[in-house]
């Protein structure tokens, strides 16, 4: 690899590499939102609960 | 022999307390092999003398598919031993693990597709594997659907299992359909029994994407199984005391 303007060429398949490469990467952060953040919503709900059993 | 070990494994508050000394290693393992098998692959592996740097893409399209298939057969187990055991934790793993399924099938296909336009000179054929492994993404999502269909756990939980240990016949079918069809898609990769047809600089790296592949697998099957058992587990007093230091 001599340049960066040719290595993201990939020798005239950049678009295909860097699409594929994308996609992915784009996917597997997707995939990791829902089991990170459904935690914050689980204890909001049980906070909600727990103040409508102390009123 | 002692099950002990098999019914701590099936306790909800055992396997919320393992899983969570794992996440710190797991995490640092898939970002590590993820990381050095990208860059291996993207910028010091030597181009292909017949497909170019068009062949970079089998370092995601190959884990990715391996992944699909393993997470099935992870699926399948885990519909097996939810049925016949009734280990409540199978069935959380079942349901956790088919949507992590249907993205590595999506990406499989998606990346295949890409793959397949400047080297067969199409995106799509319906080709014996490309058709088993777009077969593999309905299972998924139909096993999606059910879970989201029946409202009663137990049912959901029974119906869902059925249908993953049923459509686990396709698994050889995708694995055996570049031998048995003339198919556009080249033979495996990886054998056991064979070396492979790759040079190992082209090869040891797609083995840390695939690795790295695994760990990241696991981490997101913990991740949601451990939020799926609070979900399941919210009486339990384990567990608000769990959400009430969080908050």
């Amino acid at each position: 690899m001599s340049n960066l303007p040719e290595f993201l060429a990939m020798g005239g398949h950049g678009v295909y590499v860097w699409s594929a490469y994308g996609i992915t990467a784009t996917v597997l952060v997707l995939m990791f939102l829902p089991p990170v953040f459904g935690k914050r919503h689980l204890v909001q709900a049980e906070a909600r609960r727990r103040r409508r059993e102390e009123v | 022999m002692s099950w002990t070990f098999f019914h701590k494994l099936g306790s909800p508050k055992w396997f919320y307390g393992i899983s969570g000394k794992l996440l710190p290693w797991l995490t640092a393992a898939s970002v590590l092999l993820l990381t050095v098998g990208c860059v291996w692959g993207l910028v010091f592996a030597p181009e292909d003398y017949q497909q170019g740097n068009s062949f970079r893409i089998i370092y995601i399209h190959v884990p990715a598919a391996i992944l699909a298939q393993s997470c099935y057969l992870m699926l399948a187990v885990a519909g097996i031993v939810g049925l016949v055991w009734r280990m409540k934790l199978a069935d959380v793993a079942l349901q956790c693990a088919a949507p992590i399924g249907a993205s590595m099938t999506f990406l499989a296909l998606i990346t295949g597709a890409i793959w397949g336009k400047p080297t067969w000179g199409t995106y799509w054929q319906w080709d014996a594997r490309l058709t088993s492994m777009l077969i593999l993404l309905f299972l998924y999502l139909g096993i999606i659907a059910l879970r989201m269909a029946i409202s009663n756990r137990d049912t959901a939980a029974k119906a869902t299992a059925v249908m993953a240990i049923v459509g686990v016949v396709n698994i050889p079918i995708i694995k055996y359909s570049v031998d048995w069809w003339n198919t556009l898609h080249q033979p495996a990769t990886f054998t056991i029994t064979e070396k492979p047809a790759m040079p190992p600089e082209m090869w040891l790296p797609l083995l840390v994407m695939v690795l790295g592949f695994y760990c990241m697998f696991a981490l997101n099957l913990l991740l949601r199984m451990r939020l799926e058992v609070l979900r399941r587990e919210h009486k339990a007093r384990w567990v608000r005391e769990i959400l009430e230091k969080s908050s």
